[in-house]
């Protein structure tokens, strides 16, 4: 009992220092130099902030354009109080955050067709946009370059007593609740299910697409968030400075809020406000304490390079990483990579019982799982695979071999259907997958390990475990924006036994980018088997490995088989010859031979095919 | 009614900006084509070329002189940036360099608002320019119709580096796939050095010869930024011809745009960039993969 009340005081240790924080901060603030309507605009900042950080810090996508959801939000809730005589201000906060949301995800639909620069550019431009319509086309509406003067302060009428906020420290209450609110929110998303995806997605948008999620409308509903803080916030300028500035649509805004996130650190939530803290007191430092007048903003910028260059992780992510070094000592650390090997022995001794496979509409337990015809890919002029016909049956162990460039590779990817073939058709379990995504593969049960690692790198490997886990749990696209993930049924059990069953399970809490090479394989096949596949397909999974490690990989692969259909394709002949019952040999893109091991051996044409011209 | 000699006098215009534009976007692209940072500081750099100029125009009323120290004086500044600071950065994640080069913008306009202020300044045309030409239906200011010109040199001249020089070749190649230069032996840090240079010196070659058309202003280069990025997307990234293409589509779109109501510039502009993603998300003469 007394355990668990820990627990909870634990789990809501963050917004409880918060709510301290805010509590406190108007009786400390004033000693230290901040005006309260300094103040006032920090929290505004960190309203906006922290949406940005869900779509930056969470999910890696750099906005330079929310200023067009800021100056949208912003001027909705301004135009609905000055001139459409709309007397409630705090529900013309919430209509401006809705309209901020909206604007955003048809922004997003635009902008999310492409990543990275592209997304970066893109965003820009549209907020440029914004700045020009309402200027000229909407300026009847916005005040134009006038802005909209005399945007009022709330008051809310609780029956008995009326409660004015107004300026200062009063304005202070309403706008730290607020923001108190927002952070609360901005905490459960982060723990949600959807949160675990947006981390997934910001290490690598592919493996968590080809574990089973649609990361197209989880990218658009970062964006989303992102707009509907921004609008909030920008509603809550407004009535900060009873006037609504044309200026919040200006490129400069963005970039204020893009540079004090990285400030304060990236994907911390509180980054946004603390950057904003000490953004605002260095202007107003720098500005009237030493005189310098319009040179703040060179030595602001400045500061805000050499942080980038030598302290990427901003102020809380330094604090973070001392705090780390100076408590790694007490910390019982997690078993080694040396002692997790040497454990393998003992845990292969122990027969981990096989997953129990979700069952999935249309699935069966005999005939076949997986049938190809006639199935080819062009590159150019490059004929990859040819013409193959493949037929493997439900609980087989299929081996496929070939010379280096036979096209194997190839072939796996269009089963998974990360690339289209150019012709042929895929059947698996009876349903004609052709043409379908890499998500809709796995979602039906068909997924692959990788031959290169597809990790989610700076994440834990019972993190890396979850978002697989996840994908199998609720399918590929779900709002749960509030769920706690413990109250997901099967999950943790899933997770933990895909743990075992990969020999992780000593070191659930280690970072990926701090295993070694054989735990990061064993680790790239856990992702697969995490989301229950009824087809395993795994390319090279013993690539790399020592002859040890290849041991320990063969038995792991046979525990893992039992009840399950795989194709495995390895250079590793012996290691194949011992795991599957039959094997396929394909040579230049074609299907050379198929048989059981024994045949495959004896077999002239594959000795040619290997040997070839040695003999003659 | 449809005032003919305004629209043709509004097609040079957009002619003008067309190969303004082309001419920073290539910059712009060669830079990210070869060393795959998108500098944000590019805008800053068009900027710097045109006070670098003012400034050796100050001293020897040469426009001549001022297109050289313009144009030499930002190759220069771009050389030292990528020599300090972004080398430091090609290993980290894209995001940092667009966080690092957009810090270095700030710093740049921020250091020539404190030393010439935010009044505009206006370098004239140089006199075998002055004055307005008549073509027959209209007269236009001879200066613009000259800028075309100018940089159609330019642009060619970058063309015959890109494409007939071993440099070129280099940069070229490292567009395709910079993986495989490196493996060649080439020196990539050499490479990226001049890379970063020329890239740097297009967009500062362009703030100068713009001077006498849009006066200065320390801000001038956040616009061109914004126009920037809308040409690349449409032209596709790492496309020289696309940088050329999509210059003269949007310098084209603004102009014409902005006869019947200049409000509406961006909107269509955007409009356009909109529709290129929509049906070639990879730009109009771009290819898959390059982001």
């Amino acid at each position: 009992m007394r355990n668990r009340l820990m627990r909870m005081q634990r789990r809501y240790l963050i917004e409880l220092l918060t709510a301290l924080g805010l509590i406190v901060a108007p009786f400390i603030l004033p000693h230290l130099g901040f005006a309260p309507n300094t103040v006032n605009r920090i929290l505004v900042w960190g309203l906006f902030g922290i949406g940005f950080d869900i779509l930056f810090g969470y999910t890696g996508l750099l906005s330079f354009g929310q200023s067009a959801f800021y100056g949208t939000g912003g001027f909705v809730a301004a135009y609905l109080l000055t001139r459409a005589g709309f007397p409630n201000v705090f529900l013309a906060l919430v209509i401006g955050m809705i309209s901020a949301a909206a604007v955003g995800y048809l922004v997003g639909l635009i902008a999310l067709r492409r990543t990275g620069i592209y997304f970066a550019m893109i965003t820009v431009a549209i907020a440029e946009v914004f700045f020009f319509v309402e200027f000229n086309p909407l300026a009847a509406y916005t005040g134009g370059e006038n802005g909209l003067p005399g945007v009022p302060t709330p008051s809310f009428n609780l029956g008995f007593t009326t409660l004015h906020f107004t300026t200062g420290w009063s304005l202070y209450q309403f706008l730290a609740v607020c923001y108190f609110v927002g952070i609360v929110i901005a905490l459960r998303i982060v723990r949600s299910p959807v949160g675990k995806i947006l981390s997934a997605i910001r290490e690598n948008p592919l493996r968590a697409q080809a574990v089973g999620h649609n990361i197209h409308g989880y990218k658009l509903t970062a964006f989303v968030i992102a707009a509907a803080y921004a609008g909030f916030a920008g509603g809550l300028l407004g009535v900060l400075q009873a006037f609504m500035p044309p200026d919040a649509f200006t490129f400069d805004t963005s970039g204020q809020l893009v540079m004090q996130t990285a400030i304060g650190g990236i994907g911390t939530l509180f980054g946004p406000l603390l950057g904003a803290a000490v953004w605002l007191f260095l202007q107003d430092f720098l500005q009237s304490a030493l005189g310098l007048g319009a040179a703040w903003k060179l030595v602001l910028g400045t500061v805000f390079v050499l942080l980038v260059t030598f302290l990427r992780r901003g102020i809380i992510g330094g604090i973070k990483d001392l705090y780390e070094l100076a408590t790694s000592r007490k910390k019982p650390p997690e078993a080694t990579s040396a002692e997790s090997l040497a454990d393998f022995g003992s845990a292969s001794d122990l027969d981990v019982v096989p997953m129990t496979l979700h069952k999935r509409a249309g699935d069966r337990s005999s005939g076949p799982i997986l049938q190809v015809k006639g199935l080819s890919k062009r590159y150019g002029g490059l004929l990859a695979n040819s013409d193959i016909d493949f037929t493997v049956n439900h609980g087989e162990l299929r081996g496929v071999i070939g010379p280096n460039g036979a096209g194997k590779s190839t072939f796996f990817k269009m089963l998974t259907c990360e690339i289209a073939p150019t012709s042929g058709t895929i059947q698996f379990e009876g349903r004609d997958i052709t043409g379908k995504s890499v998500t809709d593969a796995c979602q039906l049960g068909l997924t692959k390990s990788y031959q290169v690692n597809q990790l989610f790198t700076q994440l834990t490997v019972r993190e890396n475990l979850t978002v697989a886990v996840l994908a199998d749990l609720r399918g590929k696209f779900k709002l749960d924006l509030f769920r706690n993930p413990a109250s997901i049924p099967g999950l943790d059990a899933q997770v933990e036994h895909t743990m075992q069953l990969v020999r992780l399970a000593g070191r659930p809490d280690t970072k990926v980018s701090d295993l070694a090479y054989g735990e990061k394989r064993r680790l790239e096949i856990g992702l697969a088997l995490a989301t229950s596949p009824s087809l395993l397909l795994l390319d090279e999974p013993l690539a790399g490995m020592s002859p040890q490690e290849r041991v320990e990989t063969v038995k792991l692969l046979k525990s893992i088989g039992k009840g399950r259909t795989m194709i495995v394709i390895d250079h590793d002949m012996d290691a194949l010859f011992e795991l599957a019952e039959r094997v396929t040999v394909l040579q230049e893109g074609r299907v050379l031979v198929e048989g059981t091991p024994d045949e495959i051996k004896a077999n002239p044409a594959v000795q040619e095919a290997y040997l070839g011209g040695v003999l003659e | 009614m449809v005032n003919w000699p305004n629209f043709v006098s509004q097609l040079f215009n957009g002619l003008a900006l067309g190969a303004l534009l082309a001419l920073i976007s290539s910059g712009l692209t060669i830079i990210y084509g070869t060393l795959g940072v998108l500098n944000l500081a590019h805008g800053a750099m068009f900027m710097l070329g045109g006070y670098a100029g003012y400034v050796a125009y100050g001293y020897t009323e040469s426009f001549v002189v001022a297109v050289l120290a313009g144009s030499l004086f930002v190759a220069l500044v771009g050389i030292v940036m990528e020599r300090v600071i972004i080398r430091h950065f090609y290993g980290r994640p894209h995001e940092d360099q667009l966080l690092v080069t957009f810090g270095l913008s700030i710093v740049f306009v921020e250091l020539v608002r404190l030393v010439f202020g935010s009044q505009s300044l206006l370098v004239p045309p140089p006199p075998l320019f002055a004055g307005i030409t008549s073509l027959g239906f209209l007269f236009y200011p001879t200066y613009r119709l000259a800028v075309v010109g100018i940089i159609a040199v330019a642009l060619s001249a970058l063309f015959i580096v890109l494409y007939r020089t071993r440099i070129g070749m280099i940069v070229r190649a490292g567009i395709e796939d910079s993986t495989m230069v490196d493996a060649l032996g080439i020196n990539v840090h050499r490479v990226f050095m001049i890379v970063f240079g020329i890239g740097a010196m297009a967009a500062g070659f362009a703030g100068i010869i713009n001077a006498p058309v849009v006066s200065l202003t320390p801000g001038i280069g956040d616009d061109i930024l914004v126009q920037t990025f809308v040409v690349v997307v449409i032209g596709g990234v790492g496309s020289f011809p696309g940088a050329i293409l999509g210059g003269l589509i949007a310098g084209e779109i603004i102009s014409i745009t902005s006869m019947v109501n200049p409000g509406y510039a961006y909107v269509m502009l955007f409009a356009a960039m909109a529709l290129v993603l929509v049906l070639r998300p990879y730009g109009l003469l771009g290819t898959r993969g390059r982001e």
